[in-house]
């Protein structure tokens, strides 16, 4: 009971940050700032709600593997992220003069 | 009871992807788009993931965790061509 209600408030807080990083990438003007919103908190949401599952699943074999996930995604979110704002800075791309926002 | 919670978090997930996909369809340069992607992908992660506690089958987590590696792959891929110019 106590198990289920910490595990629903994490999830919950999860949906939250990717709210806040779906938001971000709509709203942003630039490239950079909307690589910063939607990479933090993608990464801090998919993480919460994670955590979440896991204490709710407890100490199991489905624990180890939620964990892998968690580690993955904290591994190779930043990096995707970092590759894509270095080769976006390399091209120096052009942005479309028919997009107002 | 923890149930109707996951169906939530699933169901508002998806609608929180749809909303990121209309900057993949409308975004200004091509590392736009990518980013888009690359939180589809991890959305669509979290998906799997809740969909295999909701339905207790403990083998679809290690469908979340393919998918993730593919996200990746498809993320250094396209950045890697606006680079080089080719995948080499």
């Amino acid at each position: 009971m106590i198990t289920e209600i910490i595990a629903s408030i994490f999830i919950v807080s999860g949906l939250f940050f990717m709210f806040v990083g779906a938001v971000g990438l709509i709203r942003l003007p630039d490239l950079f700032t909307r690589m910063h919103a939607t990479t933090k908190c993608d990464t801090l949401g998919a993480g919460l709600v994670l955590i979440g599952l896991m204490v709710y699943a407890g100490f199991t074999f489905l624990t180890l593997n939620l964990l892998m996930i968690l580690g993955f995604i904290w591994l190779t979110n930043p990096t995707g992220a970092h590759y894509i704002a270095e080769s976006a800075y390399i091209v120096d791309l052009k942005t479309d003069p028919r997009d107002k926002r | 009871m923890i149930g109707p919670v996951l169906v939530f978090a699933a169901v508002f997930l998806m609608a929180t992807s749809f909303v990121v996909l209309w900057r993949a369809f409308r975004g200004p340069t091509v590392a736009d788009r990518v980013v888009a992607i690359m939180a589809v992908a991890t959305k669509t992660t979290v998906i799997i993931v809740l969909i295999a506690v909701y339905s207790d089958q403990k083998s679809y987590v290690n469908v979340a965790l393919v998918y993730a590696m593919i996200g990746f792959v498809a993320t250094i891929g396209a950045a890697k061509y606006l680079i080089k110019g080719k995948l080499d």
